[in-house]
């Protein structure tokens, strides 16, 4: 399949598109600022579990075809991470960007996501192949951290929430059943 | 429908793009500029103009000369539970509430209570226009023109007697009509509460439309409140009782989460909601742009001068 991975490519790209595609027509509703942090940390969210599903997907299907794809859907969470990060500082904040310094201190929402946005930030400096062959084990150890990424971003999304914890409960379902896979019984139970 | 008060002229209503650039129109009138039939290009998008029926109107001197948002923004951008915690649910969803005929029942520390028809609060009150900021606990902000009249004239009609100290307001209960009830998401009905003399304050109005319409039901129709120095959930919608009471009474933000959500809820830049800053506002309808779409939030949302001093002595962080 020499087209797929261009194909997954620009499949990923859709959603940026349409968010920049909105907001040249002005077709993101009355708050497009909101729903651009609303729509990027959603997609960062979904990728991040993207990624994570490669894995397990390998071991149902027997095939090794979706490994190729988790590095680029994980750098694809990063980028979109950074965009939602981005539409924070400059857009909502603005002027008022030196909030966000004051943010991450005092708002355990904003602290947990910017912690989370550090490690896709490691992890995205060291997805190279010459990272990985410089870092040899260590590297493995490094990459753990996803675990903590998931965790601490869908945190984030349940403290952000006013009253309707149904939407980030959604995600935490799906990351549990995706780390499910990961502990060692289960993983028995594949072989 | 009927109204028994008279029907303005067409000529009469404001259409939303004219009063958008009234500023710019009031400069220009001597060429008559009002009558100038709206160009292709204020009409080329797709946002839909102010609808329903029109109401007659009064300017006040509580009114500002903000610039208000556009009709889309302020009936496409709502907090209301009862349809969906979305901003864009109540719009989708609200169609079913049954806003006519409508009644509201007063009783409590009233001397006489009772109840009063929607078509009797229109023809009873003379209806002011009030164009206020409307700002949300969520640190967002809007400008709103409301159509209403002071909460104090309906209230004195039923005459409150000696004990009365609080005005708890209520919410339409019914599942059927308002779907977000089949949730807990809140504790229903959503019910809220002002201290008398906040209610009997001037600035404090109940509603009956926007724009010089009646009310969206997606924006609380038939009835709601309006109190422009608190945060915008304070602002209780679609109201069927409202109670004078000896005790201050449950709100509903503050029954479900007591550590976030006072009584008072004033709009205070100093009290930061535990999870995110006051300081400052977006400002909703600057469109996208980059280091353009927030303010500063002013104490009392710009009302410190009228309001301030019923909070005298008070610690207002404490009583956030
Ligand atoms: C310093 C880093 C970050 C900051 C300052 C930040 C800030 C925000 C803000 C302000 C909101 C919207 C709150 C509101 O409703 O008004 C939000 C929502 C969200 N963020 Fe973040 N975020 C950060 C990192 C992340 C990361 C790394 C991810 C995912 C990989 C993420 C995923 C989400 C999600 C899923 C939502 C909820 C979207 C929704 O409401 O539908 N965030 N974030």
């Amino acid at each position: 399949m020499p087209w797929s991975k261009p194909f997954v490519f620009l499949l990923c790209l859709t959603p940026f598109g349409l968010l920049v595609w909105g907001a040249v027509n002005n077709d993101l509703g009355a708050d497009p600022t909101n729903e651009i942090t609303h729509q990027t940390g959603t997609w960062a969210l979904r990728f991040l579990l993207a990624s994570l599903a490669m894995t397990p997907l390998r071991k149902l299907l027997g095939s090794a075809w979706p490994i190729r794809f988790r590095r680029m859907l994980g750098l694809f969470a990063f980028f979109y991470a950074t965009m939602h990060l981005a539409t924070y500082v400059f857009v909502d904040l603005g002027l008022y960007w030196p909030q966000v310094l004051e943010d991450v201190v005092k708002r355990p929402f904003i602290t947990v996501g910017f912690a989370a946005w550090l490690i896709l930030l490691a992890l995205a400096v060291t997805s190279t192949r010459g990272m990985q062959r410089r870092l040899g084990r260590q590297w493995a150890r490094l990459h753990k951290l996803v675990y903590l990424a998931i965790g601490l971003v869908i945190l984030h999304f349940l403290w952000l929430v006013k009253a309707d914890l149904r939407e980030p409960l959604i995600y935490a379902a799906v990351a549990l059943v995706l780390l499910a896979f990961r502990v060692k019984p289960l993983k028995m139970l594949r072989h | 429908m009927s109204y028994r008060y008279k029907q303005p002229k067409p000529s009469e209503i404001t259409p939303e793009s004219i009063y958008k650039r009234r500023r710019e129109l009031l400069k220009a009138a001597g060429f008559g500029a009002t009558l100038l039939p709206l160009s292709p290009s204020l009409m080329a998008d797709s946002e839909e103009g102010p609808q329903g029926s029109a109401i007659k109107a009064s300017k006040s001197p509580l009114s500002s000369d903000l610039e208000p948002n556009s009709w889309n923004d302020i009936t496409t951008y709502n907090n209301f539970y009862e349809f969906g915690t979305g901003k864009g649910d109540p719009a989708r969803n609200a169609h079913t509430l049954q806003a006519k005929p409508w009644t509201v029942t007063v009783s409590g520390e009233v001397d006489e209570p009772g109840q009063i028809s929607l078509e009797d609060v229109m023809s009873t009150f003379p209806m002011e226009e009030r164009i206020y900021r409307l700002r949300c606990v969520e640190a967002w902000s809007m400008v709103v023109p409301w159509v209403g009249f002071p909460l104090a004239e309906l209230i004195k009609r039923f005459k409150p007697n000696s004990r009365a100290k609080y005005v708890a307001f209520k919410t339409l209960y019914d599942p059927q009509q308002m779907p977000g009830q089949r949730r807990a998401v809140l504790p229903w009905p959503y019910v809220e509460g002002l201290r008398l003399d906040e209610a009997m304050h001037p600035l404090t109005i109940l509603a009956t439309g926007i724009y010089g319409r009646e009310l969206p039901n997606q924006n609380g129709a038939p009835l709601r409140l309006v109190v422009p120095w608190k945060y915008g959930f304070k602002s209780i919608k679609s109201i069927v009782s409202i109670e004078l009471t000896e005790e201050q009474p449950p709100t509903s933000w503050n029954l479900a989460i007591p550590s976030e959500y006072g009584f008072y809820a004033n709009v205070n830049p100093e009290v930061d909601h535990p999870r995110w800053s006051q300081a400052s506002e977006r400002v909703i309808g600057s469109g996208f742009s980059l280091f353009g779409n927030r303010r500063e939030t002013d104490p009392f949302n710009g009302y410190a001068e009228q309001v301030a001093s019923m909070y005298k002595g008070m610690d207002l962080s404490r009583h956030f």
